[in-house]
């Protein structure tokens, strides 16, 4: 299949200017500072790219919320605080092709009318940050950052923004409240960022990975963005693939492949002699999927109508020496841990949940302990200001829900019988 | 109580500060670039901060506690930080966990006596395609064995 986000994955030497643009770099930007805004507005919308961070809201669409005639500066966000655990696909593109994001942003900052743009990179990116610093530098040398781009008259001037380790600045609004220098703690909407965001102005918030799409976008045309994927979510996209298979890494397929494929040819399958028990199809925050479940495409419409979710494309794959108990706690320990505290059903919620987990974990919980998960859940979803909440609690419905004899067992026996083959 | 920036560092305070239409914004880059600077965010670096900046130490603390990256006090020469979420735990990170506290003799947060090493357990470094992973002072290790982490070690005490 082709490559487009991750052709240059593997080379050491296709961070520098000159090989990116040796291969056909900046040409689209080119292209698209020929355009009107709006058009190239359009033409985004038009190819039906959705963004890859987690949501997977359609981007030109996105764009097209930001007020007409603004007097306001507007703002272009780059959300590369990757960490939705198992999701590792950014900082591929991040230290492999930075240029390849440099000249989406450009793109999407000409579509916008912004001038000033802030990539928010997490804390423990540090050489993934310096080569991405690198690759602004020699743009701005080269003339495609700075004041009067590539003699267009358009002006953009780019940021590194660092975050310090908080999952939670991954949510678009705590984001822009960290760029403010504050904790992050998400806001309530609306307003929505494109109304009132960084800096009480306009803001768009778009993903690495959405970003980097653009250029192909602009040199191909939607049409031919459009030959992969399904009619409402159509491109490739970058799959983490990680767990318990014979080569974890990142595929760029099409974004309806399907999750067995995906597994079974494409990472090498499972180890051997051993079953499929569960996938996590979409980053930690998804509902899991028993093995049973997992012929399914993974565009965002298909894995919905399973009760999951496409989610950052991070698929987590699990064999038949899981314990479900473990894997459960370790994810509401992860959630209990960054919830950022400002509402209290999750602060509270996510913390009693990975206390009673942990537990049942150890054999010592109560069979009453089974219900009340689900009343916390219940206490959890759709009541705070942001969707932390109902993160935390989909592991723990579904696994529960899936994986009910586990727990019964570990309820019965007061420890578990798969202990100590969940690792290699 | 001299705290003060560096020359080097003062430049690198302007420009950061530049980057911002409001000073209070640059808050998170200054504290990294303190840290650099003075090792970690002493009382007296968090008042010089807060006092840099024009904002109430009560936001610069507030900060620093939010983030998990901000050291409030000395850390060890190494600073080891192992993965304990999903995708490392498949595979295998409870094993480097126990061969480091064993090795180091010290517990998830601690700092050895002789400062060499701090040791940490952090939540998705984004390596999963590479468990299990850490992290030495910010650089990667992938695909690490109980074998391997030895190595590590003796390599860091040398």
């Amino acid at each position: 299949m082709e490559k487009i986000l991750s052709r240059n994955f593997g080379n050491g030497e296709a961070y520098f200017l000159a090989s990116y643009e040796s291969g056909g770099g900046y040409t689209g930007l080119r292209q698209a500072l020929k355009m009107k805004p709006n058009d190239l507005t359009e033409l985004v919308k038009e190819s039906g790219l959705r963004g890859r961070g987690g949501a997977g809201f359609p981007t030109g669409m996105k764009w097209a919320f930001i007020p007409k005639n603004t007097l306001k500066p507007v703002y272009l966000c780059v959300n590369a605080d990757e960490g939705e655990p198992g999701t590792f696909k950014d900082r591929e593109i991040l230290r492999w092709d930075p240029h390849l994001l440099v000249e989406g942003i450009i793109i999407a900052a000409y579509a916008l009318g912004c001038k000033t743009s802030y990539v928010y990179i997490r804390g423990e990116f540090v050489s993934e940050g310096e080569r991405l610093d690198y690759a602004i530098n020699e743009a701005q040398k080269a003339g495609y950052l700075g004041k009067n781009i590539l003699g267009s008259g358009f002006n953009l001037d780019l940021f590194i923004h660092k975050g310090a380790g908080a999952y939670i600045c991954g949510e678009e609004t705590a984001l822009l409240e960290s760029l403010e220098g504050k904790r992050g703690y998400p806001r309530l909407k609306p307003p929505f960022p494109a109304v009132e965001g960084l800096f009480r102005c306009p803001t768009i918030v778009n993903n690495v990975e959405t970003l980097a799409n653009l250029p192909s976008i602009i040199t191909h045309g939607p049409k031919w963005f459009r030959q992969w994927g399904t009619e409402k979510a159509p491109g490739m996209r970058l799959y983490a693939v990680s767990g318990h298979v014979q080569r974890p890494g990142v595929y760029e397929l099409s974004l309806n492949i399907s999750l067995m494929k995906l597994i079974t040819e494409h990472a090498g399958g499972l180890r051997s002699g051993r079953r499929l028990k569960a996938v996590i199809p979409g980053g930690a925050s998804s509902s899991v999927l028993r093995a049973d479940e997992c012929e399914v495409a993974m565009d965002f419409e298909a894995l919905a109508a399973k009760g999951t979710m496409a989610g950052s494309g991070a698929v987590i794959v699990m064999d038949d020496t899981t314990c479900m108990v473990k894997v459960l706690r370790v994810l509401s320990s992860f959630f209990a841990h960054e919830s950022c505290g400002q509402c209290t059903p999750c602060r509270e919620g996510s913390a009693w949940l990975s206390k009673i987990i942990e537990r049942l974990e150890r054999g010592e919980g109560t069979q009453a302990d089974l219900d009340l998960l689900f009343d916390i859940t219940d206490n959890m979803k759709g009541k705070t200001i942001c969707v932390f909440s109902d993160a935390a609690a989909a592991p723990v419905e579904s696994i529960v829900k899936k994986f009910r004899e586990e727990f019964e067992q570990h309820l019965a026996d007061r420890a578990c019988r798969i202990e100590g083959r969940g690792g290699e | 109580m001299n705290t003060q920036f560096s020359k080097e560092a003062e430049k690198k305070f302007t420009e950061i500060v530049s980057r911002y239409p409001r000073k209070d914004a640059a808050l998170l880059p200054v504290l990294w670039l303190a840290q650099e600077e003075f090792e970690y965010l002493s009382q007296e670096v968090r008042a010089y901060v807060s006092a840099r900046l024009d904002v109430s130490p009560a936001r610069v603390d507030g900060v620093i506690s939010f983030y998990t990256l901000y050291k409030t006090k000395p850390m060890g020469q190494h600073h080891i930080q192992i993965c304990r979420n999903i995708s490392c735990s498949l595979r295998g990170c409870d094993q480097l966990m126990s061969a480091t506290e064993k090795e180091l003799k010290i517990k998830p947060g601690e700092t050895t006596e002789d400062r060499k090493f701090s040791y940490s357990t952090v939540e998705c470094i984004a390596a999963c395609g590479g468990a299990p992973a850490l992290q030495v002072n910010g650089e990667y290790y992938e695909n690490v064995t109980v074998k391997s982490l030895k190595e590590l070690f003796k390599k860091l005490r040398a």
